[in-house]
């Protein structure tokens, strides 16, 4: 059966083009960069090239670039980094409640190590309220760490108003732009931000490899300690083929930005009409018009994510849920709970993500087959509009988050 | 996640499904782990046998294939024997469940044991 890939923001198939530039740094190209001799000095080049690949993608020096091993990592390091090593001007930062968890529980690792961290409200729509910021900013505020674009409900917050505020205040400023990069443009100049975490992965590049923009001069410690990689910042032997993939990929999701943006619009906005207009009882999560190209995310009344998304699995089609019951830890998404939704409504989420390569036919499709499958479930289902969820469950079973 | 092919069955054509007419007994249970429901609609004979039973969930997967499997191994039961019923019992008819959805399985012996108990209390009156 044809498959129907619409998980872009879980992750993105390598594209063969940025495979074609891989594969020979592990065979041929094999030296290690830090080498003197011809094997090293030329895949040391490599690196470079890459490094001004991603510095064109988000316009910055390539000077600003730093390899990491992933966007976790990126995300780690900026604020950790910032962290340790401005502590002694303050120990407060504020960051939002929907951000990833490689943001959340690096802040909540902190707050154990004596650090306070004020967690940001969102609207119904998941943005944040620059008052609400202005009036978090305190004298011994020493990181703002907001995200560019959520990855669940695709909400791009005022990452440019966000940043003056807080350039004004001489505070440093941290940007998780993984679901950013590829899907809206992303200007580092522009957006008055100090350091901007990005990962290969949902640039149709590999897994296991991201970077971190450091604007120059800003104040930071090392995470991982070692040798003299990255400029003495970033210590272990470069993942030399992921970097040169990552440098291809993000040049051509740069090159390409507003075809692809253009296209995913489109499918994206079928598809929510689609879903909106044929399917009664759903709502539509994240803001109707400041969200990724790519996502659509929804919240079908009386039934629940993990069965929607076996359904769709059974006729090819991928897709993802913020349901508490896919989660493995049994909460439900911090996302849709910051956005207000009971946890019960929580349940019954959808997420579907876009992609270059995605078709009006998949769309239609899913579509098609959605009705039917919510039409189904919902028939399975022992609650509806005159049998209401016990709130006192979902009380029970709502776990605390910020 | 790893379900095996009995879930994926009992997810995908699952029996028993829905509200069978003349249920004397009807148990409907929340899950505190991740908040999901379970109903179960038992309809026992003056032997205590129970004819018939059917299911409606609103769960996950191993939520949906829990309560096709338990309505099928408890139909024909009497409801002494149907009391004894554990989730282990839906659990191994489903060769298996991944450690995070045995509550799943829970859910629905406790839905069952809530029918019967609902129709011992409408006896009673
Ligand atoms: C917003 C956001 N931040 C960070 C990450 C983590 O990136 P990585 O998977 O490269 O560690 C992801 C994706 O998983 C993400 O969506
Ligand atoms: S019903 Fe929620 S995890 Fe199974």
């Amino acid at each position: 059966m044809k498959r129907i890939y619409l998980d872009h923001a879980a992750t993105t198939p390598v594209d063969p083009a940025v495979v074609e530039t891989m594969l020979p740094f592990f065979t041929e190209y094999f030296g290690n960069p830090s080498s003197v001799y011809t094997e090293g000095r030329g895949v040391k080049k490599s690196i470079e090239a890459a490094r001004l690949q991603i510095a064109a993608a988000i316009n910055a020096d390539p000077r600003e670039i730093y390899f990491t091993g992933s966007g976790s990592e990126a995300d780690n390091w900026a604020i950790k980094g910032i962290a340790m090593k401005n502590q002694a001007k303050g120990k407060h930062i504020i960051t939002s409640t929907i951000e990833h968890h490689a943001v959340l529980h690096t802040c909540e690792y902190l707050e154990k190590q004596g650090f306070e961290v004020t967690y940001l409200p969102v609207d119904e729509f998941g943005l944040i309220s620059l008052d609400d910021l202005r009036n978090a900013i305190r004298k011994d505020t020493i990181l703002v760490t907001i995200m560019f674009a959520n990855n669940e409900i695709g909400t791009i917050e005022p990452i440019k108003e966000i940043g003056e505020i807080v350039k004004e205040k001489g505070i440093i400023f941290h940007t998780d732009a993984v679901q950013a990069l590829g899907n809206i443009p992303v200007d580092v100049k522009d957006l008055n931000v100090d350091l901007l975490s990005i990962s290969a992965h949902k640039i149709y590049g590999p897994k296991g490899i991201g970077a971190l923009f450091i604007r120059k001069g800003v104040p930071i410690d090392n995470l991982i300690h070692g040798g003299a990689q990255e400029r003495k910042k970033r210590a272990g032997t470069e993942n030399t083929a992921e970097i040169v993939a990552f440098g291809k990929a993000a040049e051509m999701v740069t090159e390409h930005l507003e075809d692809n943006a253009a296209h995913m619009k489109k499918l994206r906005d079928l598809l929510i009409k689609g879903v909106m207009e044929n399917i009664p009882q759903v709502r539509l999560n994240g803001h109707p018009e400041k969200r990724l190209p790519g996502n659509a995310n929804f919240c079908f009344d009386y039934i629940e994510g993990e069965s929607i998304l076996l359904s769709l699995d059974i006729i090819g089609v991928a897709g993802s849920s913020g349901s508490a019951c896919t989660s493995g830890s049994l909460d439900p998404s911090h996302v849709l709970l910051a956005i207000g939704l009971p946890a019960g409504v929580a349940h019954g989420s959808l997420r579907l993500s876009i992609g270059k390569h995605t078709t009006v036919e998949d769309i239609n499709y899913v579509v098609d087959n959605l009705i039917q499958i919510i039409e189904r479930l919902r028939k399975m289902s022992p609650i509806n509009a005159d049998c209401p969820i016990d709130d006192a469950v979902f009380d029970k079973a709502e776990h605390h988050h910020h | 996640m790893e379900y095996t092919d009995v879930v994926m069955e009992n997810f995908t054509c699952p029996k028993h499904v829905g509200e069978i007419e003349g249920a004397n007994g009807v148990g409907q249970v929340g899950s505190p782990a991740c908040g999901d429901i379970m109903k179960i609609f038992l309809k026992i004979n003056d032997d205590g046998i129970i004819e018939d039973a059917s299911f409606k969930t609103f769960g996950c997967g191993a939520a949906v294939a829990s309560s096709s499997m338990a309505t099928d191994m408890i139909i024909g039961k009497s409801i002494e024997e149907a009391g004894k019923f554990k989730n282990s019992d839906v659990v191994d008819a489903l060769g298996g469940l991944p450690a995070e959805k045995i509550h799943c399985s829970v859910l629905a012996a406790e839905a069952i044991q809530a029918a019967i108990e609902d129709y011992h209390n409408k006896k009673a009156q």
